[in-house]
């Protein structure tokens, strides 16, 4: 995206909502509150809101959430989802036992 | 928009933020300027969180000791976030005598300057953390080390300065500073002039080119490092973790996950394709040097990966302070990769150094100017 975006426009205040308790990343437990309330601190991108409050850091990586989460803080920001680019995708796609992604490369080296 | 300021500051990692904020409780009024989308895209979140004294050089040593004496221990009050900060002890760990060697240096140079650190051997380790295999033979020990969330933390001086009324815009890559009437005075980007009376160039590896524009050259370059973290765990112990080599490093966090970051030693030639991306080979032999040491953890999943760039100078320590010959400009970059636990006592000082002329810990062996050519 890379264009400028200046951290003290004005978004409004934050309005407690009914549904603020609500679950929206469930592997983590972050709720609809908690994602509001982290845009009225200033986490504006997707990236911002994962590395402050961890949703989509689970077990299942955002994938039952991030597109919740999206349409969450684009609400709040009064845009379009489509102007929010999606956190990062890290390897592995699937949790995998460090045993089996050790073994990427034959056990000879014992001496390292 | 804003683009006037009494200090502008370059790069919004933590660095960046933890001077805004610094400065803005004093009440100057700040801009900081982030090339990235993103506050605290670079190093800020991508390392392994260590708050450690134990193994730095000595010319960084002070002022890490002041950050953790006088900051650390009441950050997350003063940022209202959960920092994670746990001073429970950095082992650093060896399994060969040619560790011990360097671990044993790098404790004697670090109690010469006042650091409670010792070494201790195989069974006091496993005293201290009986997860450790048998092939631990010896670590040096440093109480006072510990560990705590880069990315709360980060955030966390990001929304406290903001709170204070800092302007921070993210997207806005600074392309060159201009000097006027012989004082550092404006910040180019692409899209607008800034203007300030200071300005601290803090934007990591991206230093070294704004510098260049006013005629100041930093010696560094670019270093992949690479960190995991697995799934939570049931809770194993509170220390952060090293090795004589740096084979890993890590710690376990409060969410329950183990964070662990290392090398491949294949870092330098690294592919770069312009963001820092994890090679296939690297995850996996960090996999093998933790399983080494901490043989339970065999069966822990891996759910994410990533990898930073460190801005390393050829010294291994960073740059720090005034600019002789431009009046007005500040540096702070090349952390060299552990530029996270040094961030408080960083960005509390430059504020100082910014508003008063002068610091509580001397910056002297930290200044730009000090690389010579061998002969």
């Amino acid at each position: 995206m890379n264009s400028v975006n200046d951290r003290s426009r004005d978004i409004g205040p934050f309005v407690p909502g009914p549904d603020d308790d609500m679950l929206i990343c469930r592997c983590e437990e972050i709720t609809k509150g908690e994602i509001r309330m982290a845009v009225h601190d200033g986490m504006w991108t997707l990236t911002e809101i994962r590395r402050y409050l961890r949703t989509g850091m689970g077990l299942c990586q955002g994938q039952t959430c991030s597109r919740l989460v999206k349409g969450i803080v684009a609400r709040e920001l009064g845009i379009s989802p489509a102007e929010l680019e999606p956190a990062t995708s890290r390897v592995p796609m699937r949790p995998i036992e460090m045993k089996i992604f050790a073994n990427e490369a034959p056990d000879e080296r014992e001496d390292g | 928009m804003k683009t006037k300021a009494e200090v502008i500051i370059i790069g919004g990692g933590i660095i960046g933020c933890a001077t805004a904020y610094y400065l803005a409780k004093m009440g100057i009024e700040v801009i900081v300027l982030e090339g990235s989308d993103h506050i605290g895209n670079g190093g800020s979140s991508r390392n392994g969180g260590g708050v450690r004294q134990s193994g730095r050089d000595v010319r960084e040593l002070p002022l890490v000791m002041y950050g953790i004496r006088n900051l650390w221990p009441t950050l997350s009050e003063e940022l209202e976030v959960d920092c994670e900060y746990h001073q429970d002890g950095n082992l650093r760990l060896g399994k060969t005598e040619k560790h011990r060697e360097i671990l044993t240096r790098l404790a004697d140079s670090a109690r010469n300057v006042g650091l409670d650190v010792r070494m201790i051997d195989g069974d006091e380790v496993r005293a201290i953390n009986p997860y450790l295999s048998d092939e631990v033979i010896c670590a040096s020990w440093c109480p006072t080390d510990g560990h705590a969330n880069p990315l709360t933390t980060t955030l966390g001086y990001y929304k406290m300065a903001r709170r204070l009324g800092v302007t921070f815009i993210t997207g806005e890559p600074v392309t060159e500073l201009r000097v006027i009437k012989g004082k550092i005075r404006q910040v180019i980007t692409p899209n607008h002039v800034y203007e300030g009376e200071n300005v601290l160039v803090a934007a990591g590896l991206d230093s070294r080119e704004i510098l260049t524009t006013v005629g100041i050259d930093i010696p560094m370059t670019n270093s992949l490092l690479e960190c995991l973290v697995t799934e939570a765990q049931p809770h194993m112990f509170d220390q952060m973790l090293g090795t004589a080599e740096a084979d890993f490093y890590g710690h376990q966090t409060k969410h329950g996950s183990f964070v662990f970051g290392g090398s491949s030693g294949l870092e330098r030639y690294n592919k770069d394709n312009g963001t820092p991306v994890n090679s296939s080979k690297t995850a996996p032999c960090i996999c093998r040097g933790i399983m080494k040491y901490f043989p339970d953890l065999a069966n822990a999943k891996i759910v994410r990966t990533w990898a930073g760039w460190m801005d390393a100078s050829s010294d291994g320590v960073p740059s720090l302070g005034t600019v002789d010959e431009i009046p007005g400009l500040y540096v702070a970059c090349a952390f060299n990769g552990h530029g996270f636990g040094i961030a408080p006592a960083v960005g509390e000082q430059l504020a100082k150094l910014i508003v008063t002329g002068k610091t509580d810990v001397d910056l002297g062996e930290l200044h730009y100017d000090r690389y010579k050519a061998k002969i």
